[in-house]
């Protein structure tokens, strides 16, 4: 432990979402005190009203790790969480070998701490091996040290609808959620892209929105008639949209998340035919994009989540159809929304703070994690500067891959630090190693 | 001028017409006797075919080979998609060899394009086929085919009407021909079951049918696709005979075309599938000028891109400018 963390700090003029300017006294990584022209501590840092929200959650994060450090580890992807303002991310379970009993969740939960610079939540996989065919333990991955709470097959749909129902029933007895990728497999075979207008002048297998909006579908009904709580991850469609928001209503315990890039980027920049825009589910057309941003904001759609998926240079630097699946989103992801929502007046920065940090922090389960700017909370913090921008520069990320398709786009907002149970984890562009605090 | 033929995007419709009009002085010098002109001596061309077609390949080696360039075959056939060499190694083996062009035909849409755009290779590349997407030389001699048939078109396609049948969704052929016939001014009608046309389709700014009978008696032209008989086995159609029924060429079809209208297919053929022997060996079909015309367009394509004229340039005349060499 670090003496930061046992003596006190304050952070001086810290600007709440509220337009309230504050220093916040930290103490054993707990906020103790909230006023003005507060002193008396070592160590104090100025955030020159600077934008202080709770630190980020992601509900869907590819570490890689164990089996593809090549593209990224724990310890790098944590780097690049903080990086992006997130003080939580959430391992996604296909990994080799696959997170689906309690030893690999230990393993990825222990290497999250090793790293210690924010929480790294495994989720398990449902089925054993993501084959779609067994469960996998998932009682004993609920009840190992990493606690699982949240289940999914992501890469894979789990498409057996007996598997799935019987997935959603049996992690009722820990309070667990299984968050589904919505892909019908028999209506996917070797699609490549959106299946529409530019897949046809492409020429290019179209992945079509009814494959997504079918399993959204029967999972709505399947979750409502066993009374358990589903998860859509990264909706693309507009139908999608619809269909989540229609079962709320219903009073159905599903919720939804949708990425970054799909708030932001079109399936026309598949033109060009460059691998960097090759991401399952695939970028869809404006018209989604615009239901996308409505549900988001009316909060159909519960939570930004990123699909980081880190992938080694050679992996895109060849032809479409040989490419992986997948894009950078950790670093991006708070000015992508910014751009997307709040530039255009569809958020504000409460609600942004609400999809990003409060309701995943809810719908995972992760207590620590989402809490209100009070006293008593833990300071996992994200502070960003909300008047600058910034040119994305795919050279200088934090993560070991380079797949962004925001290189040099320019983005707004700058999370100028992160703070990590109190510790200045990251500052001004660089990742503070704990060791050297 | 572009250095590249990736798609038919890539030309204006006076350079299309420019190249019809190069393949045409080239067909005169030929007639001449004039089998090779030096225009591509020294330049070294390779044909990097990742897919088996030894017909479009051997088109493009003598179009090669009659502009006196050097000619490298390379058959790399299991791409990076099977595991084998990757598309970018293998390109950078042939920039180290020194190509000046590349032609390419490979089993990936828009393989062509990365070829040409990801940095790997500075020669000029020609698509000659990319998965489902384009094949534009193919197009070009198509529209030169049916120009040689139709004297009153020379100059514009403006009321030529052209219908396409058979596998929309899977074929190469049909975007390349769509997008130059639309270019050059023609009416466009796609004929096939709603199964093997692209969703997204209607952007394509052509006409549809599924009644082969009633569109016949109106065309000019009909360009038959070949039906890989696999489809089947995908749902796509119930039987090879329910499919020849519905958008096959037979005799009874051929004779409901009007008296000056032609056949054309791309090949190879699937007699009996999507044409019958009689419709394929009839006095319409130009299935044989079409592979006649392919070298001259391949020529004419090698000579613009590689002869240091703009694509459609005919300002020098070919003849002119080149040495009579006989």
């Amino acid at each position: 432990m670090s003496k930061n963390n046992e003596g006190s700090m304050i952070l001086k003029s810290a600007r709440l979402v509220d337009g309230a300017v504050v220093d916040l006294r930290i103490e054993n990584g707990v906020i103790a005190e909230i006023g003005n022209q507060l002193d008396g501590a070592k160590n104090s840092i100025d955030l020159a009203k600077n934008l202080l929200i709770p630190g980020l959650v992601d509900l869907h994060t590819h570490l890689r790790e164990p089996g593809r450090e090549d593209s990224e580890t724990v310890a790098s992807a944590s780097a690049a969480a903080v990086s992006g303002g997130y003080t939580a991310v959430s391992a996604m379970a296909n990994t080799f070998p696959v997170a689906d009993t309690a030893g690999v969740v230990e393993q990825v939960f222990r290497l999250g701490q090793e790293a210690g610079l924010c929480d790294v939540f495994p989720i398990g996989a449902v089925t054993q091996g993501l084959n779609g065919t067994a469960l996998a333990e998932l009682g004993a991955m609920a009840n190992s040290m990493a606690r699982v709470r949240m289940f999914s097959d992501d890469g894979k749909c789990v498409s057996d609808p007996l598997l799935m129902r019987r997935a959603l029933e049996y992690v009722k007895s820990f309070n667990g959620i299984i968050a589904q990728h919505a892909q019908e497999p028999r209506l996917t075979v070797n699609a490549q892209m959106n299946e529409g207008i530019v897949s046809a002048s492409l020429g290019l297998t179209g992945w079509p929105a009814v494959a997504e909006e079918a399993i959204i579908a029967r999972d709505i009904l399947l979750a409502d008639h066993v009374g358990s709580r589903l998860h859509i991850c990264h909706l693309t469609t507009a139908g999608g949209v619809e269909l989540v928001r229609t079962a709320k209503a219903r009073g159905i315990k599903v919720t939804a998340e949708v990425t970054p890039h799909h708030l932001l980027l079109t399936d026309d920049l598949v033109s060009g035919y460059d691998p960097v825009y090759k991401v399952n589910p695939p970028l869809r057309t404006q018209q989604d994009v615009e239901a996308l941003r409505l549900g988001l904001a009316d909060g159909t759609i519960d939570i930004v989540a990123t699909d980081h998926a880190p992938h080694p240079t050679e992996d895109k630097d060849c032809e479409w159809q040989a490419a992986a699946f997948g894009m950078l989103g950790l670093e991006t992801a708070l000015s992508v929304v910014v751009t997307a929502m709040i530039d255009t007046k569809m958020m504000d920065w409460a609600k942004l703070v609400e999809r990003m940090s409060i309701s995943p922090a809810r719908i995972a389960g992760y207590p620590a994690q989402g809490q209100k700017i009070s006293v008593g909370s833990v300071a996992n913090f994200a502070v960003i500067d909300t008047s600058a921008s910034w040119q994305v520069d795919r050279n200088r990320l934090a993560s070991k891959s380079r797949n962004t398709p925001f290189h040099e786009m320019k983005l707004s907002s700058v999370v100028k630090q992160t703070f990590f149970n109190g510790l200045q984890v990251f500052s001004n562009g660089e990742v503070l190693k704990r060791g050297n605090l | 001028m572009d250095r590249h033929l990736l798609s038919i995007n890539d030309l204006t419709r006076a350079e299309a017409f420019g190249i019809l009009n190069t393949a045409h002085e080239l067909s005169i010098i030929s007639d001449g006797n004039l089998k090779k002109l030096p225009t591509l001596r020294g330049r070294t061309v390779v044909n990097l075919f990742f897919e088996d077609s030894t017909r479009t390949r051997i088109s493009f080696e003598s179009a090669a080979k009659r502009l006196s360039a050097d000619v490298i075959n390379f058959s790399a056939k299991g791409s990076s998609v099977s595991k084998g060499e990757s598309l970018k190694d293998t390109a950078q083996t042939l920039q180290a060899m020194g190509a000046d062009a590349v032609i390419i035909r490979h089993g990936a849409s828009g393989a062509a394009q990365r070829l040409a755009d990801s940095g790997w290779i500075q020669a000029s590349v020609i698509n000659a086929g990319d998965g489902t997407h384009e094949h534009p030389t193919q197009a070009l001699l198509d529209a030169y085919t049916i120009r040689n048939s139709f004297p009153e078109y020379t100059d514009s396609f403006d009321g030529l009407k052209v219908a396409i049948v058979g596998d929309i969704l899977h074929s190469r052929v049909a975007r390349s021909n769509v997008l130059l016939l639309k270019k050059l001014g023609a009416q466009v009608t796609l004929l096939a079951p709603p199964t093997l046309l692209p969703v997204g389709v209607d952007s394509w700014g052509v006409e549809r049918s599924y009644d082969f009978d009633q569109v016949i008696q109106s065309v000019d032209v009909v360009m038959m696709l070949r039906v890989q008989s696999e489809r089947m086995l995908d749902s796509f159609f119930p039987s090879e005979r329910e499919y020849s029924r519905s958008f096959g060429l037979d005799g009874r079809r051929l004779n409901l075309l009007k008296p000056r209208s032609i056949v054309m297919h791309p090949g190879p053929m699937n007699r009996g599938l999507e044409i019958s022997a009689e419709s394929a060996d009839s006095h319409k079909s130009v299935v044989l000028a079409q592979v006649a015309n392919g070298v001259l367009i391949r020529m004419a394509v090698l000579y613009q891109l590689l002869g240091g004229q703009t694509l459609g340039g005919t300002s020098n005349s070919l003849i002119s400018s080149q040495p009579v060499n006989k």
